[in-house]
């Protein structure tokens, strides 16, 4: 939760007045406390720079070709500063960009650790070579990448098309490191004057810093010092931003770059700020709008019915992100003129990203397709971890539970009501004074047997762990980081502070591998007094948020070892997470699967477990923008992603309460919020008519857990996200390409939520002309392509499984996750209108990390072909029993067999009974009785 | 796993009750009072006839019925419920979907019968358990009920005694209200001839002033011509006029010798007895020579004034600090009527013309001679007269409030026999880590941190608020203190039968929302006989 506090009189006055100032009591945004591009000094800078001319120079006669890169100097001409551009054909179809200066004046910020490894590269092949440029091959589909010396541009093309620019705009700028040049610091001036007079012989190809053209050493407002609010930020590495521009060719739809509140299709920025990723703490924030948010991931996909592409912009400092688009601005009667008078440019999205400092490192994945990129982005930066399949199940939260009695009471409240759930949540106040790893002693006395209590009920909890620690000297936790010397320090060397929840606060630095190794084996069971294996782990508060710090986060002259917060802001989160994680699967013995949420992330965050989407409200706008939030971090690797249902901030009407249960239990992470000064809001306590609607939108997601459980293990094994924009399945669906009112689970569930207050009915969009869906609350087929008007009521949204999809669920709900392990299956078969179904099942132990380490598992394909329903085996090299049998087979579009044959591999054939609706063309076979983890087929005659 | 196992399972219930075992067989689930539905090897027909299955279809873990009857003994059917005869304890349904979970539901262990879950059977030591809590509850609630008697005869013997005492002042009312009013002839009779008296003093006394101040201003020519003639030669001419500047006509700085003529009604100079005529005329200009050069303007006489105005702002102000809001509304009621009848008071205290301290400052300290003592006499009887009035008036008031609180503690709701009567102008307290808590019931909840700070008032009364069977249970206080961001502090206190009246705990289970139990006997029921509450609970 973010800064909104009711008892400040239990705070220090610091905070008091903090509060006071910051918390105006309005519920909007304070726009005012976060940065413009206008107030962020080199952001400023670099746009002040138009298109045009570039200043740089590719010096070919310092080109290197060897096996695996490609090395190029690069001088501006301008200011003689010589940048090092490295080339690299990445295995499956990227290329890498990297440009750092040749002779920083110390290193730049290269970021660690997001990367799952060093790429493997392909050999680069020079096709051909003369004073004006390269041409060097990129290896299948005649792919070449092209060097202009004159200015230096990059361009990738496959046959004649371009696919993708780089500095075709000529917005490369790369703000060299320099020594401060005004009187007030320099103690050095002696030594500036030496250089001064040694640039003076004329020194070819020998870079001496000093001697640079003199509009270059202008020294600009915020370049050496910048201050906002009462905040001044000291630079003593000075000005230090980048900026490349990229070109897309043939590309109107670009998406990606969470986290922001924002439609799924990105806009247009001219005129407006630009995207930007910079992790904060932001309290109460607006929909519908580019300011940064809590996480930051720098990757963004392009889209045309032709080819996706994806550009990962590997920098963890301040970035802004604008986009510009030849026809963003045009209305239809404008693009209809450029259609009649055939005088139509191409369309042409335009992109441009400024950091403020680190190196340029920029991934470009060609596709061609999406799936392509997800494999392509995995490969560099992971998968999504492998959740517990309980954290799939519903998550009850609150700020806060208080006592153990309220939690007892909570959780029989949730079987007196027969509402099934797997996690209840602990926040803040749960601690000792917000000391975490700590236990209030009045509220919860008795931590394990609370515990215990839910263990035996096959029921988990979570409570809350925050990076930032009570600056107290009786708090183990702070002595042992501050003897360790593992705080990060402010500029001035001592231990950074800060005001958070506890009050003064230490930041642990989570980027030193020692700190995190620490911190991890403060999870033990030992350690973590209380704790037991059925508790987990929530980070919040990651980005870091410091409540009196610069727009709420840590000062960016801040030390971490010896890089600045400047350069790794953005990654800061990740570790915090990461470290938690690594401390859950060491408590284990590395058994056992991890469950972490973190409400910070960047790149790579996806390998560490869960996001939320922050400190979102009870309106319906929220409600809707959680779908293109969800979405959008899906494209870019995390799919465990969720809103709070509910909304965290204010109170619900009962209506939208329902319609969030009713959307959440349709996304991936499914947990119920709220804040502390909103009224209770458990399922039960709305009458017993919403009663009935939550429940039954928590068991549908219950139901389909199976489904959910293979989804995950998908996007863990190939990186495929979970929730999909439907343009995902159906690229060359130009209807689909700005669609983020619904949504596609894995390729075979369509979900359109409903988020208008009132409404009556929606409009649905069902994709794939020739394919067929089938309605999972009325069996009731339509057809794809078509715009399709659906009338609902409160008792449930639009969900529609594809034709030619087979879908597993357990259809017996019970009150968790965990007593539902043996139960057995039904098969959902939809057929195609050419009488064509498959689909998948996978199973494992649903906790350990043996389906990975010993293989652990059944995976099975289930065909429908030719009037016959099959099951086999997809991984021959596992092993793995289950109880589950299938209990039930549905089979939606079917005609009418006169028998239907089960035959299992001992040869043994039996006729199973069945029913036929006709009106809807229902076939269920009754009780196969068959072991899901072996081979059957059942054949309709 | 097989799920021949899980076929027509038929299940044995042991039940004890008078030490005689009896053996019934019906298929798993099935609660004895539906045992005729299920007749083993007869097709079975849904309990809600939506279809009829051959018999091995019931409990083979495949739902065929629309209502779960045919599965009441496994998981099979996501609407069935199960029945656990729970012998020793109360016997009881679960839904279906806890049949083999893993988790023990039934202390008879019944619902466990193929998960693999170890469950003891805890039937007897329950029963045992809840047997015992039960005497405990009985004994406290016969003898609370019969407290509840006790509470209901006293507050019907209080009720009559308050009914009577609201007559009997009633009837003092009525004798009050008639002396006020013969009170207030007398007062307004005796009030005439003062006031007449009165104004007869003044009069005299005004004109007695004039005279005064003739003489004065006579004084003042005189010395004046004296100080003017400056020759001595008792004629005051334009010359010694002329240094005068204060009586520039034009106030054009210079008194010109037209001018000073002019003053002088055309003369050169003027003796004594036409003086008098310029005297009128420059008197009010005309500074003293004495006194000239010490004539600073006088203190502005607004100081006092906005100091009593930043008196009265401040005074205002800090009406409105206190912490505890509704008190200060209370507060505010009774400061009005202060207010009032301070008012009241100060208008009578200025009948009298007492000479303020500002009008001091311009006549010359000559007071008003005493009355004469026929005056005086007039105003002692009409003093007198209004004393009497105001005590009646008093008195009056008085009553007035006795019976309105009165009226209105007769008028609470206190319960179908007043049993809650009791409860009224009392107060009850908890004491947690923190903060006591404070229920004066009909009245507020409060809550005070113990280690120093102001009471929150967490409501005022507002209504009884239980369920409509069970109205009187559940008190609901509301409009406390508001909340920051938040709703205003409520609180909802649950009654329970017990033999003391006492706060048992409080809570706040959503923020400011308050919780608190609350035991008294006014809610014991009439205890129905120990022995139908304790075997009413076993079946067989």
């Amino acid at each position: 939760m973010a800064a909104f506090v009711v008892s400040p009189l239990k705070m220090g006055p610091l905070l008091v007045l903090w509060l006071a100032v910051c918390l105006s009591g309005t519920w909007a945004v304070d726009r005012g406390n976060f940065k413009t591009c206008d107030q962020s000094a080199f952001c400023k800078r670099q746009r002040a720079l138009k298109p045009g001319q570039s200043p740089y120079r590719a010096l070919l006669e310092t080109l290197e070709l060897t096996n695996t890169k490609l090395t190029l100097q690069l001088i501006n001409d301008n200011n003689k500063v010589r940048l090092l551009l490295e080339l690299y054909r990445l295995q499956g179809n990227m290329t890498r960009v990297k440009i750092n200066e040749l002779k920083p004046l110390k290193p730049r910020f290269e970021v660690p650790d997001v990367l799952i490894n060093d790429p493997p590269t392909e050999p680069l092949s020079l096709l051909s070579r003369d004073e004006n440029g390269v041409v060097l091959s990129l290896g299948a589909d005649s792919q070449r990448l092209i060097v202009s010396a004159k200015p230096f541009r990059l361009d990738i093309m496959e046959g004649r098309e371009v696919l993708l620019s780089l500095n075709s705009r000529g917005l490369l700028a790369f703000e060299h490191l320099r020594i401060r040049k005004d009187t007030k610091v320099d103690p050095e001036g002696t030594e500036n004057k030496e250089e001064t007079e040694a640039a003076n012989e004329p020194a070819e190809g020998e870079e001496v810093w000093g001697e640079k053209a003199k509009e270059d050493e202008k020294v600009e407002d915020g370049m050496w010092e910048e201050t906002f609010k009462s905040h001044t930020d000291s630079k003593p590495n000075g000005p230090s931003s980048i900026s490349l521009d990229f070109s897309l060719p043939g590309v109107e739809n670009v998406y990606g770059i969470p986290e922001h509140a924002d439609s799924l299709k990105l806009k247009a920025t001219d005129g407006g700020d630009p995207y930007r990723l910079f992790n904060l703490d932001v309290f109460q924030y607006e929909v519908f709008n580019p300011m940064a948010l809590y996480g930051a991931i720098p990757v963004m996909l392009s889209h045309s019915a032709q080819r996706t592409m994806g550009i990962f912009w590997l920098n963890a400092a301040e970035t802004w992100v604008d986009i510009s688009s030849n026809t963003a601005g045009k209305t239809v009667f404008g693009q209809m003129l450029d259609y009649v008078q055939g005088s139509s440019e191409t369309p042409q999205t335009d992109v441009r990203w400024i950091s403020e400092s680190g190196i340029i490192d920029v991934f470009i994945m060609l596709g061609p397709t999406p799936a392509d990129v997800f494999s392509q982005y995995a490969s560099l930066t992971g998968t999504q971890a492998f959740p517990p399949l309980s954290a799939l199940a519903y998550h009850q939260c609150r700020w806060n539970y208080n006592d153990q009695e309220d939690v007892a009471a909570v959780d029989q409240g949730f079987d007196d009501h027969d509402i099934p759930y797997d996690f209840i949540w602990l926040d803040i106040e749960h601690t000792d004074g917000k000391r975490y790893f700590t236990w209030d002693h009045h509220k919860f006395p008795q931590p394990k047997d609370m515990l215990q209590g839910l263990l035996d009920k096959r029921r988990k909890m979570v409570t809350i762990v925050d990076p930032h620690i009570k600056v107290d000297s009786s708090y183990k936790i702070h002595n042992e980081i501050r003897s360790k010397g593992f705080y990060v320090k402010s500029k001035d060397g001592g231990d950074y502070e800060g005001w958070c929840w506890p009050g003064n606060s230490g930041y642990p630095d989570f980027t030193n591998p020692e700190m995190r190794a620490w911190w991890a084996s403060m999870f033990a069971y030992d350690q973590y007094e209380g704790s037991m294996e059925n508790m987990y782990t929530w980070n919040d508060m990651n980005e870091p948020s410091v409540f009196n710090g610069p727009e709420v986060t840590m000062h960016k002259d801040a030390l971490h070892g010896n890089w600045e917060n400047r350069d790794l802001h953005n990654l800061y989160g990740l570790y915090v997470q990461r470290a938690t994680a690594e401390g859950l699967i060491e408590r284990s013995g590395g058994v056992e699967r991890p469950f972490v949420l973190a409400r910070a992330f960047f790149a790579g965050s996806q390998r560490y477990g869960a996001v939320w989407t922050g400190d979102n409200a009870a309106e319906w706008d929220h409600l809707k923008i959680s779908i293109p939030m969800c979405l959008s971090l899906g494209l870019v690797g995390v799919s465990f992603c969720g809103a709070d249902v509910g909304g965290f901030f204010k109170s619900p009407s009962t209506e939208l309460l329902v319609r969030w249960y009713q959307t959440g239990a349709y996304q991936p992470f499914f947990r119920a919020h709220a804040h502390l000064d909103t009224p209770r809001r458990e399922p039960w306590l709305f009458g017993p008519e919403n009663t009935a609607l939550i429940r039954e939108a928590v068991r549908q997601r219950y139901a389909l857990l199976p489904y959910w459980y293979q989804l995950f293990y998908h996007a863990h094994h190939s990186g495929q996200p979970v929730m999909r924009p439907l343009w995902v399945e159906y690229p060359q669906d130009t209807a689909t390409f700005s669609m983020d009112d619904q949504f596609l689970l894995g390729r075979d569930l369509l979900v359109h939520p409903v988020t208008e207050e009132g409404a009556r009915g929606v409009t649905a969009y069902l994709p794939g002309k020739g394919e067929v869906w089938f309605d999972v609350h009325t069996f009731q087929k339509h057809n794809g392509a078509q715009n399709l008007y659906i009338p609902v009521t409160i008792s449930s949204i639009p969900v529609f499984q594809r034709g030619g999809s087979i879908i597993p669920r357990k259809a017996r709900v019970r009150r968790s996750s965990s007593c539902m392990e043996h139960d057995p299956y039904t098969l959902f078969v939809a057929l195609s209108p050419k009488r064509f179904a498959q689909g998948e099942l996978y199973i494992d132990d649903g906790h350990t990390f043996n389906f990975d380490k010993q293989k652990q598992f059944i995976h099975r394909r289930f065909s429908f072909a030719n009037n016959a329903l099959s099951s086999r085996n997809l991984a021959p090299g596992s092993q793995f029993t289950t109880f589950s049998w299938v209990e039930k087979i549905v089979i939606l579009g079917a005609s009418k067999p006169s028998k239907a044959t089960l035959k299992t591999p001992d040869g043994k054939e039996s006729l199973l009974e069945f029913e036929f609706d006709a009106s809807m063309s229902v076939l269920t076979l009754r009780k196969p009785g068959v072991n899901a983890g072996l081979d059957w087929t059942v054949v309709l005659q | 796993m097989s799920c021949a196992l899980l076929l027509l399972l038929m299940s044995l219930a042991l039940a004890i009750r008078t030490g005689a075992a009896v053996e019934i067989q019906r298929p798993r689930g099935v609660p004895l009072s539906k045992r005729q539905f299920y007749e083993e090897n007869k097709p079975f027909t849904c309990l809600d006839g939506s279809s009829t299955i051959p018999f091995d279809r019931v409990n083979d873990d495949y739902c065929d019925c629309r209502d779960g009857s045919d599965e009441p003994g496994t998981a099979a059917c996501p609407n069935g419920s199960f029945h656990c005869t729970n012998a020793g304890f109360r016997p009881t349904f679960i839904p279906s979907s806890r049949i083999n979970d893993g988790i023990c539901d039934c202390c008879d262990t019944t619902d466990e019968y193929n998960s693999g879950a170890t469950c003891q059977n805890t039937c007897r030591e329950m029963g045992r358990k809840e047997r015992e809590s039960l005497q405990i509850m009985a004994e406290i609630t016969k003898e609370g009920f019969m407290l509840k008697q006790q509470l209901i005869h006293e507050a019907k013997r209080g009720q009559e005694d308050k009914q009577g005492k609201l007559t009997e002042l009633q009837g003092s009312k009525k004798g009050l209200e008639e002396k006020v009013e013969a009170l207030r002839t007398v007062k307004e009779t005796a009030e005439d001839p003062e006031k007449e008296a009165k104004e007869l003093h003044l009069k005299a006394w005004e004109e007695q002033k004039e005279l005064i101040r003739m003489e004065k201003d006579k004084t003042r020519m005189a010395e004046a011509f004296l100080e003017l003639d400056d020759d001595a030669d008792g004629y005051v001419s334009v010359a010694e006029l002329q240094s005068h500047l204060e009586l520039d006509p034009d106030s054009d700085g210079s008194l010109t010798e037209t001018e000073t003529q002019g003053l002088l009604g055309g003369a050169d100079k003027v003796d004594t007895s036409a003086f008098e005529t310029v005297w009128s005329g420059i008197k009010d200009k005309y500074l003293s020579e004495v006194s000239q050069g010490q004539s600073d303007p006088p203190a502005p006489v607004e100081t006092p004034q906005e100091e009593e105005t930043r008196d009265f702002v401040s005074d205002h102000d800090s009406d409105h600090y206190p912490e505890d809001y509704a008190g200060e509304e209370e507060d505010v009621e009774d400061d009005e009527e202060d207010d009032d009848h301070e008012e009241e008071e100060e208008e009578e205290e200025k009948v009298p013309p007492t000479v303020q301290t500002p009008e001091k400052r311009e006549d010359d300290e000559v007071s008003m001679p005493p009355y004469d003592t026929e005056t005086q006499s007039l105003i002692d009887a009409a003093q007198k007269a209004r004393d009497d009035f105001d005590e009646a008036e008093r008195a009056l008031r008085q009553v007035d409030d006795q019976m309105k609180n009165l009226e209105k503690e007769i008028g609470f709701d206190f319960g179908p026999s007043a049993e809650f009567a009791y409860l009224y102008s009392q107060c009850y307290e908890l004491s947690t880590s923190e903060y006591i808590y404070r229920l004066c019931p009909f009245n507020r909840v409060s809550q005070k941190p113990k280690f120093g700070g102001s009471e929150t008032n967490l409501g005022l009364w507002g209504q009884w608020a239980g369920p409509e069977d069970n109205l009187y249970s559940v008190m609901k206080y509301d409009h406390g203190q508001g909340c920051w961001q938040g709703p205003n502090r409520s609180t909802t206190v649950k009654l329970t039968c017990g033999k003391e009246t006492v706060v048992t705990s409080t809570s706040e289970p959503s923020r400011c929302e308050y919780l608190m139990e609350f035991t008294t006997p006014a809610v014991c029921q009439e205890p129905a006989s120990l022995d139908e509450v304790l075997h009413g609970h076993t079946e067989l």
